[in-house]
């Protein structure tokens, strides 16, 4: 993996934020390389920073020391070119919008012509399995539905990265499984590189090719495991002796990590 | 709809009969009193016959009302002095008049407080104390200070109203464009979406619910105002005007006459509004 160039590149990063009880240390000395293609998780518990590492990619937090680059600028120039698409929490789709126009929404903000914006609505939606949804409002959609407009939006405007901030967590585990198992194929068709936070250790092991395990007070990576797993991922390949060593060595990380004290 | 009728029903019966009662025990004593001085004996029948048909009742019967209302506005040509479809219309205008003007202050304000952080910090405990004002006190001074520089006639009765109906739509409005959460607005920036896109694209439209309830009180408002500032300026023609007359020479069917009118007027203006703001939420597909 190493040979791969870096899209996004972490080095000794920290973020402290003032508060009234003092300096809180989200992230401290955080280095990191992730490679085009890759598809990075980043698991720990909260307060670990994780949700803090995604947000300073994107330029929505600003690193007090250190330094990152994705695609070689700045996060702020790469927002500004428009490099990523990041999925939020909640699928925060605009009740006043139909699923084609929530998604052609950032296609307008950006300038796209309307035939332009047409097509790729369409492609999108044909990509997260909602052809035929266009014209619905999100109320008369499922939560799990909804999540994946979420992400037919941030893929529209063809970003090579995509940042997802714990975009299952909402959802419940059978929908769960359903849209990790349609993520990866997304991802194996687009060749995005996606970073992904989440709190789940079998979501973590299926779907990475990195796992990012962080720890919090002060917040920083205590391990990195790259995945054995091969590329074609079936569900029930989280009973094989693979998929379990993988997701032991994620809880050993994380229970190095926490301190119980 | 319908399950509401006879609730309502209901409760209008109720307020009748109540009214009714009230006014028995209200000009009772006037009737006594006519009574007394011409030897009459009052049985209750002829008691309460005589307190529901007085003319210049303290309270006078819904009937007395009803006519009164039938008499000046279906009887009476329009361009009448004593049509109530007249002054209701010379009231009207300048609430209308106002309410516009108010909506379009109210959002502007709202607006600048939302976007600029000076206005935030200094136009709210402004827009605050002028309604502690108590509008009957600035009213004529409007009024005056506005015949000074020769405007008189249905400005000066807007500006009151106006000046009612800017308040609930300001603080409707804040609310309404701080509505979208730091998700959102996240999410815009990710975008690189400029101030004003955030604007038309996710702050005006969420802001919507909150706006036509805003509309719906500053309609209200607004009538309240032009009636209030019919008042001072011993107005000829208003319904303001009406009340002022009634009061002068003691025409208490007349003030409820008036009264009554203002307030279907305001039950009518209110209900557009409602209507207005269900047709545009379901077709912005944000009413279920």
């Amino acid at each position: 993996m190493s040979e791969i160039k870096s899209v996004i590149s972490a080095k000794n990063l920290g973020l402290t934020f003032q508060t009234n009880d003092g300096p809180v240390h989200a992230l401290k000395d955080v280095s990191l390389e992730i490679g085009k293609g890759e598809f990075v998780s980043f698991i720990g518990p909260s307060g670990c920073g994780k949700t803090t590492f995604l947000r300073v990619m994107a330029d929505l937090e600003h690193p007090t020391s250190g330094s990152v680059t994705i695609n070689g600028v700045s996060p702020e120039e790469a927002r500004k070119s428009r490099a990523y698409g990041y999925v939020f929490q909640a699928a925060g789709l605009y009740p006043w919008r139909t699923i084609g126009r929530n998604i052609s929404l950032p296609l307008e903000i950006m300038g796209f012509s309307k035939s332009e914006q047409r097509q790729r609505v369409e492609r999108t939606l044909e990509l997260v399995d909602l052809a035929g949804f266009e014209k619905k409002f999100p109320w008369q959609l499922s939560g799990g539905m909804q999540q994946r407009a979420s992400i037919a939006r941030a893929l529209a405007f063809d970003a090579d990265i995509l940042l997802m901030d714990e975009p299952f967590g909402a959802l419940d585990e059978i929908v769960r499984d359903h849209l990790n198992e349609q993520l990866l194929r997304l991802w194996a068709r687009t060749e995005k590189t996606i970073a992904f936070v989440t709190h789940s250790i079998p979501e973590a092991v299926y779907l990475s090719t990195k796992i990012v395990v962080m720890s919090p007070r002060p917040g920083r990576i205590a391990d990195v495991i790259e995945s054995t797993l091969p590329a074609e991922r079936p569900l029930d390949i989280r009973d094989t002796p693979e998929f379990l060593e993988i997701a032991h060595r994620v809880r050993e990380g994380l229970r190095a990590g926490h301190s119980y004290d | 709809m319908r399950q509401s009728i006879l609730p309502v029903l209901t409760v209008v019966g109720f307020l009748l009969v109540l009214w009714y009662a009230a006014a028995i025990w209200l000009n009772a004593a006037w009737a006594y009193d006519k009574a007394s001085r011409t030897d009459e004996v009052l049985t209750t029948r002829t008691l309460i016959a005589d307190t529901w048909s007085q003319e210049k009742p303290k309270l006078p019967a819904p009937h007395q009302v009803a006519t009164e209302i039938w008499q000046t506005t279906v009887e009476k040509k329009i361009t009448s002095k004593r049509s109530l479809i007249y002054h209701s219309w010379v009231t009207l205008s300048a609430t209308l008049l106002g309410f516009g003007l108010g909506t379009v202050l109210g959002t502007l304000l709202a607006v600048g407080i939302v976007f600029n952080r000076t206005m935030d910090m200094s136009v709210m405990p402004w827009v605050i104390a002028s309604q502690t004002i108590p509008i009957l006190a600035i009213a004529p001074m409007i009024i005056v200070v506005l015949n000074a520089i020769g405007i008189s006639g249905l400005l000066p009765k807007a500006m009151i109203s106006m000046y009612l109906s800017f308040f609930p739509v300001v603080v409707g409005m804040v609310k309404g464009l701080r509505s979208p959460d730091q998700m959102q607005l996240d999410q815009m920036r990710t975008w690189h979406a400029s101030g004003s896109q955030t604007f038309w694209k996710l702050r005006l439209p969420a802001s919507m619910p909150y706006f036509f309830t805003s509309l719906k009180i500053a309609m209200a408002a607004s009538l309240v105002g032009a009636i209030v500032g019919e008042l001072p300026t011993g107005a000829i023609a208003g319904l303001g005007a009406r009340l002022l007359a009634g009061s002068y020479y003691g025409q208490t069917i007349q003030i409820w006459s008036a009264l009554i009118m203002a307030a279907v007027l305001a039950a009518t203006l209110v209900g557009i509004i409602g209507a207005i703001q269900k047709l545009t939420l379901r077709r912005m597909g944000m009413a279920q």
